[in-house]
């Protein structure tokens, strides 16, 4: 499968998929749902963590990828430009996590660097890994080591706890290699009691609907993947599918656009919109620039504030005491126990 | 008024009874919301059990809202058909063991 980019589709264009998410249907516009509550506009309350995208680049092609990341993607982060990350995260301690995510980013080739000099500054890393990658080539088999040697927090994907579900979302074979990533995790001793080295699984309904509860799917996983697999884990996090980019094309292209964004209003949450996670995160795309998070850098809604949309002259005053771009797509955060990188966000 | 009678969208409506009756309405709602709530039987479990019992009664709506929110709550396309079949087959075997009370009946009166 390629990306949409390679097959010049026109939702690889972020414009196209804002004039989308604008236009098609009758929607409540997000930022009035915001003003009836307060929250607009949307303010930041610190800025802890730092998400950094380093590549679009990803050994799969999964379904519902909001990245549109896949192997023919070139984007990655140069060093330079995580030499600017390290600046930022030097000059500025209330950065206390640093997220890494991509596509893959364990494909970058600067990536076991960027982890190294991340943990000179002694900060916490969470690393976004799919898993697959570790089994993907010989010179990535190593990779559960070089995660516990620098207490890395590994949060993957698995979408279910049966390889029906997980391949129809993320492609053929891609359960299996998950299963044996996840025991060479645990061989080392991630996700097991008392070792420190967190290891957190990510669920995404496979289709048109919205995550079931985030504390009765964690019993269920854990209770399933011991029993199948004899696997351990730490916590479950369900998130919720933005409808951007490979999403919002199946959701199109099946016929559940409206219906969903429907079912994203309807369950429109006021704790779970207080909470959400650009709230206190920071988020830079591979070539530097400065995003609300994830979501909006791939809609390329840069933060705010004109004069700091870059690492090389990110201005932390302005940063915090900007306003949060938000668009439609973000009801995809609040609907329901609400939904962030990590996982749930109102009780 | 559409002119039939059933539509999805009034599946959409089904608060709209408490307008009429009020008490009785509130009553159904808050009582409902408990049935379905995590208990001794897991709310997976019991969205599997409406799914079943929404096809013994053939109610369109059910099965519209209970197919979603048995695959939302993880059970697969199989476990979900197997739960038809065992409403289907509660179904026939009562309207077939009830062929015993025909066969009583005609003992009875036949020579
Ligand atoms: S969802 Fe993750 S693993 Fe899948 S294509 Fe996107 S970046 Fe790669
Ligand atoms: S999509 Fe981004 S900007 Fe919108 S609410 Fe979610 S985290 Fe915030």
């Amino acid at each position: 499968m390629k990306s949409l980019q390679a097959m010049h589709h026109l939702l690889a264009e972020a414009g196209h998929q804002i004039e989308v998410l604008e236009h098609q249907g009758e929607l409540p516009m997000f930022r009035d749902k915001l003003q009836v509550v307060g929250l607009f506009p949307l303010l930041p309350v610190s800025a802890e963590i730092f998400q950094v995208n380093i590549g679009k680049m990803c050994n799969q092609t999964c379904r519902h990828c909001h990245v549109d990341a896949a192997p023919d993607r070139k984007e990655i982060m140069t060093r330079e430009t995580m030499q600017l990350c390290l600046d930022v995260l030097k000059n500025n301690p209330s950065f206390t996590t640093v997220d890494v995510t991509g596509g893959a980013p364990e494909m970058n080739p600067d990536f076991r660097w960027f982890v190294e000099e991340i943990k000179k500054l002694n900060k916490h890393i969470i690393v976004r890994c799919n898993l697959t990658i570790i089994l993907a080539n010989k010179r990535f088999h190593d990779l559960p080591h070089f995660f516990k040697k620098h207490e890395v927090e590994v949060v993957s994907s698995l979408p279910f706890y049966t390889q029906d579900r997980t391949d129809r979302q993320r492609g053929n074979g891609v359960f299996e290699h998950s299963i044996q990533a996840l025991q060479m995790l645990n061989a080392v001793g991630y996700g097991t009691a008392g070792s420190g080295l967190l290891l957190n699984l990510v669920y995404n309904p496979a289709g048109a609907f919205l995550p079931p509860s985030q504390a009765a799917l964690e019993k269920e996983y854990k209770a399933e993947l011991l029993k199948r697999y004899n696997i351990f884990f730490n916590n479950l996090y369900v998130i919720t599918n933005m409808p951007i980019s490979r999403y919002l094309d199946y959701l199109l292209v099946s016929g559940n656009y409206e219906k969903y964004m429907d079912k994203l209003v309807n369950a429109f949450n006021v704790a779970a919109a207080k909470n959400v996670m650009c709230r206190n995160t920071i988020s830079v795309s591979w070539d530097g620039f400065l995003y609300d998070c994830d979501f909006n850098q791939m809609l390329d809604l840069k933060v705010s504030c004109s004069h700091s949309q870059h690492l090389s002259s990110f201005d932390a005053k302005a940063m915090n005491q900007r306003s949060i771009v938000v668009n439609q797509h973000c009801y995809g955060c609040t609907a329901g126990a609400g939904s962030s990188c990590g996982g749930a966000v109102a009780k | 008024m559409e002119n039939h009678y059933y539509n999805a969208e009034d599946l959409g409506k089904f608060g709209a009874v408490s307008e009429w009756q009020k008490t009785m309405g509130d009553k159904f709602f808050a009582w409902y919301s408990e049935v379905f709530k995590e208990g001794a039987l897991s709310a997976k479990e019991k969205s599997l059990i409406a799914l079943a019992v929404a096809h013994a009664v053939q109610c369109p709506y059910c099965i519209d809202a209970y197919s979603s929110d048995a695959f939302e709550k993880g059970w697969s396309e199989e476990q979900m058909m197997e739960a038809v079949h065992v409403a289907a087959a509660i179904r026939g075997g009562a309207s077939l063991v009830h062929g015993v009370q025909m066969m009583n009946k005609v003992k009875e009166i036949a020579m």
